[in-house]
């Protein structure tokens, strides 16, 4: 829970001074530092994780080392400036995104409010534009005429520690949410600038831990949580006598690591691991089994989530590997996604690119209607989604919405699927035929302009709780305004993280709301052959009409 | 003091053209070297600065998806916020350049007690980005009446339409009076609104404060001072044509106004007003969202980036896979008689 | 360079379209304005600076003078020469033809003025 009480931060987000509320700092934005205290700042990474990443990637990570945040002397490199400059210099030559962002912004202010940590902090810092700003205004100073003349002048300041300690602090406080590239009239992405800028801290190793640890496990088990295999199965077979008391049914259709299966399908790990991505997990297993699917589950890949995105793209690209490697150790026809949002991201933009060309697998074919997924006909995956939307499409589901008549259901965007992948319809589907109460939130806050959960890119770490609570009030407040016109009860989304966050976001700002994910409505509302008649939900919650 | 900086930048820079002018020798250096010069300087910037774009690949297809995706055949695609094809592309980017698409969707967050968050709609910056951009673009081609001989039909066309209230003699263009309304609305936003005031830098007001002073010397040119025209394309037509006449009739204004619009040219590609190009080559717009459908080729992808392998992988826990009944590749050695130290990659 | 298919043939249409006046008018000079001079005086009612750049706003002057507050046509120039405050009896009297006065700057500089919107275009003789 945040340090902060919900009452207090009630208060504050309307009333302390800041830029939301109408405050304007007296300083020049160049002119105020950032300060770290406890809960504003996350964990650094610890020194073996930097060290087993160098291993791996060798000058990507840094120099390892034990390092505190609140420090002044962070340990760096004796010639860590220069690594910065070259570092953005690079960067510049291998991404034309970057180098146009970086020239074209014309501070127009568009994207001010556009982002949910500045709508909740009021920190001008947190304007897009200003956290641009930060890494543009170096870019200027070494790679811009007029910046070397004007100096401060045309925007320009030099590379110094405090302007580290800034990019520190505002690039993990952005989300790569995407939601200010939506109203920018040039497209301009932070998301884009904080990758690289995350990418550049690293080459001097400053880094958070609750990235780096959990893009280790990812490498060397397979999942973020580090679970090793025998745990991880064993996980998912616990489930199974959970879907056996709720439903009486014994499932024996989930197979791990099952060479020959027709389709790998691959999820977020929290789904295996953490409430209440488990009842997702159900959901699944409970449609897979439903039509009869042949499918297998990987360990070895157990973990669709990217936390290499969160890095740099050369991890993101070691992580995501393993998909293709399994999918051709194991010989199966094209690959099915889970409930996951940044996994999505790099799914749908980047991993064809980067780990294809998937040649050794069948442009994807739903085995039950028959039809053909072509708009993945290269990557060859396709998201669960998609393939249950089309299930319900041709009647293959027999569904007892009324199943779900004891939730109020609303749906979050996830910002990935959404403005990473343009997948909006396909879930309202799903829960349209699964669910008989589906009400929308307010329009500025759904789909293409969906806000952040306020935890994404690795920011789902305990000792920022307030920020995330800050960052998510955008989306916690519209959840509110459904709750109360319609009486919400239920906030169903697609993604893993989203899961997490969300359940810590509703527990501080609407504690009577739900957090689920799409599946585990399905799997409700899913008919089984030979099933008991359901007294419960797959969370144990009873039904409507068999309360009490 | 940013505001003040640029203010006095502009000022002087008026003062430089209109006291260099008088001196022997000034009408040719403002009225024929420095606007041959600034338009070279903005042709040549201009070409290097998205050569310089161009050089560095686009590695990932990035675009940013604001709408429904080309999925199943019976979801509705939204085709051009979310194109997946290169005429729904095409389509995108023109909404994008002559309507303004992105900043149609602005909106304005307020937070009320409770909290509570709103957001009302707020097209001002749209509207007024539009008017400036549109009749900037008029503007220009009106004074090709002034760089051509004969004045193409086009050009006529769009005087006659421009002037069509039919107000005054020389007659009122409305694009004059829109022009500087808009400019001066950019201006006010960056003043009157606090956080746009904050994130504002002397190179936004610059330019703007360079803007209006074009626009006002030429409006005090043609409707208040007002100058021989035709001496004044006489030299502007020679421009064009290498050869500038230059008479003695051309008053001061003209050479503030010529000497202003040639150091906007020279400033042009090393400033922001460089988004003209930029917004061509944008990644996240001018990109199909097909990532899934076609393979995208990263120049500098590097093959030698693989994942940890699954034989390593299995080197690590085949004890406990055998055990929980996982599958494996490589069975367990009859006993363990020696232990493997666990590679790792 | 990457994109070459794209961004060079999208060069080539920014420069075509900035240097069009160059290669519109190119290998031409143009012609110079030549308004016929007046034999019947050798002076106007103004200063020839003034009538160079500000004869539209006298021809304005006049005619919201005359036809809405009732002036008198009369007019006198500095050294007391009377003439009409008219465009076609006055101007027109020393000035003959459109076509070779007033059409020849206008043209150049294309400018449209409405008097001919009321007034009866003057017959030309060749």
């Amino acid at each position: 829970m945040a340090d902060t009480k919900v009452g207090q931060m009630s208060e504050d987000v309307v009333k302390a001074p800041s830029m939301m509320t109408g405050a304007v700092p007296t300083k020049d934005w160049m002119d105020v530092p950032a300060v770290f205290k406890p809960g504003n700042y996350c964990y650094p990474g610890k020194e073996e994780m930097a060290a087993y990443h160098n291993k791996n990637l060798p000058g990507l990570f840094g120099e390892s080392r034990t390092w505190l945040v609140e420090s002044d002397d962070w340990l760096l490199p004796e010639n860590w400036k220069e690594i910065i400059i070259q570092g953005i210099k690079e960067r510049l030559d291998k991404f034309r995104s970057f180098k146009i962002f970086m020239d074209c912004c014309v501070r127009c202010g568009a994207c001010a409010d556009k982002c949910h940590f500045f709508l909740g902090t009021g920190d001008p810092k947190n304007m897009p534009v200003l956290r641009a700003e930060l890494l543009r205004s170096v870019y200027r100073n070494e790679f811009t005429k007029a910046g070397k003349i004007l100096g401060r002048l045309a925007g320009a300041r030099e590379m110094t520690f405090g302007v580290l300690k800034e990019w520190f602090m505002y690039f993990y406080q952005c989300t790569e949410c995407r939601r200010c590239s939506v109203f920018c009239p040039y497209g301009i992405d932070t998301a884009e600038i904080t990758m690289m800028a995350r990418e550049i801290l690293h080459l001097v190793g400053v880094n958070t831990n609750w990235i780096l640890e959990p893009a280790a496990n990812s490498n060397r088990t397979g999942n973020h949580l580090g679970l090793q295999p025998h745990t991880f199965k064993e996980n998912a077979e616990f489930l199974l006598d959970d879907i056996e008391e709720v439903t009486g049914l014994r499932l024996n259709s989930l197979t791990f690591n099952r060479k020959g299966a027709e389709i790998l399908f691959v999820i977020p790990s929290a789904d295996v691991f953490a409430d209440p991505g488990i009842f997702t997990f159900m959901g699944y297993l409970l449609l897979f089994d439903h039509i009869g699917l042949d499918y297998t589950i990987s360990t070895y890949s157990s973990e669709g989530g990217n936390f290499g995105l969160f890095t740099n793209n050369e991890l993101m690209k070691k992580l995501n590997g393993k998909m293709y490697a399994e999918a051709k150790r194991l010989g199966v026809k094209w690959i099915l996604g889970g409930e996951c949002g940044h996994m999505w991201r790099v799914l749908h933009q980047y991993m064809d690119t980067m780990n294809g060309p998937a040649d050794f697998l069948e442009v994807p074919k739903s085995p039950i209607t028959g039809t053909v997924f072509e708009n993945a006909a290269s990557t060859k995956m396709v998201h669960i989604s998609e393939f249950t939307a089309d299930l319900i499409k041709h009647n293959k589901l027999k569904l007892d919405p009324s199943r779900n008549n004891h939730r109020k259901v609303t749906f979050h965007d996830s910002c990935n699927p959404a403005r990473g992948m343009g997948m909006l319809d396909e879930p309202r589907e799903v829960i349209k035929a699964v669910c008989n109460n589906f009400y929308e939130m307010p329009e500025n806050t759904i789909r293409e302009q969906t806000f952040c959960c306020g935890s994404g890119t690795g920011l789902n770490t305990g000792e920022i709780m307030d920020l995330r609570m800050k960052g998510g009030l955008p989306r916690a407040n519209a959840v509110k305004h459904v709750r109360d016109k319609f009486g919400v009860n239920t906030l169903s989304c697609v993604c893993a993280i989203d899961r997490a966050t969300l359940l810590a976001l509703m527990q501080y700002w609407n504690p009577d709301v739900e957090v689920c994910g799409v599946s585990e409505l399905v799997g409700n509302a899913l008919i089984m052959e030979g099933e008991k008649e359901r007294e419960t939900g797959l969370r144990f919650e009873p039904l409507e009409g068999s309360e009490g | 003091m940013r505001i003040l900086k640029s203010l006095g930048i502009v000022l002087v820079l008026m003062l430089v053209a209109y006291l260099g002018a008088a001196v022997p020798g000034g009408p040719a250096l403002f009225g024929v070297v420095f606007p041959w010069l600034a338009f070279l300087i903005f042709v040549g910037g201009f070409i290097s600065k998205v050569v310089g774009w161009a050089k560095s690949p686009v590695p990932f297809r990035i675009p940013t998806t604001c709408g429904q995706a080309n999925s199943l055949p019976w979801i509705k695609q939204n085709k051009l916020d979310c194109p997946s094809t290169t005429m729904g592309v095409i389509g995108r980017m023109l909404l994008e350049i002559f309507a303004f698409r992105s900043l149609f969707r602005n909106t304005r967050a307020e937070i009320h007690d409770g909290p509570k968050l709103v957001y009302g709609s707020s097209k001002y910056l749209w509207l007024f980005g539009l008017m400036f951009h549109y009749s900037f673009l008029v503007i220009v081609v009106r004074h090709m009446r002034l760089f051509t001989d004969p004045v193409p039909f086009f050009v006529q066309a769009l005087e006659f339409g421009d002037g069509f209230l039919q107000v005054g003699a020389p007659v009122l263009y409305q694009s004059d009076l829109i022009f500087l309304g808009a400019v001066t609305f950019l201006f006010a936003r960056r003043v009157v609104l606090p956080a746009i005031r904050y994130i504002s830098l002397p190179a936004d007001y610059f330019p703007l404060f360079l803007i209006f002073a074009i626009g006002a010397t030429g409006v005090l040119m043609r409707y208040f001072l007002r100058v021989d025209v035709v001496s004044i394309k006489q030299l502007t037509h020679g421009l064009a044509t290498f050869q500038p006449v230059l008479s003695g009739n051309i008053s001061g204004i003209f050479f503030v106004h010529i000497f202003l619009v040639s150091i906007l040219m020279a400033y042009f590609p090393f400033s922001k007003l460089m988004h003209l190009g930029g917004v061509f080559l944008s990644p996240t717009r001018n990109l199909a969202n097909n990532s899934r459908m076609v393979r995208h080729i990263n120049p500098w992808n590097d093959p030698s980036i693989k994942p940890h392998s699954y034989a390593s992988y299995e080197d690590d826990f085949r004890e406990f896979m055998v055990e929980a009944g996982l599958p494996v590749d490589k069975e367990l050695p009859p006993k363990p008689a020696a232990e493997d130290a666990p590679a790792e990659s | 360079m990457y994109d070459n298919n794209k961004i060079i043939p999208g060069l080539i249409v920014f420069v075509g379209l900035i240097t069009f006046p160059i290669w519109y008018g190119f290998g031409s000079a143009g012609h110079l304005p030549i308004p016929e001079k007046s034999t019947k005086s050798k002076e106007c009612v103004e200063s020839v600076e003034y009538m160079r750049t500000s004869h539209m706003v006298l021809l304005n002057t006049w005619r919201d003078g005359i036809v809405r507050m009732g002036e008198t046509r009369h007019g006198e120039t500095a050294d007391g020469t009377p003439y009409v405050r008219s465009l076609q009896k006055g101007c027109m009297n020393c000035h003959t033809s459109k076509k070779k006065f007033c059409d020849e700057c206008h043209t150049y500089a294309s400018v449209k003025p409405y008097c001919w919107d009321c007034h009866l275009q003057p017959k030309e003789t060749n």
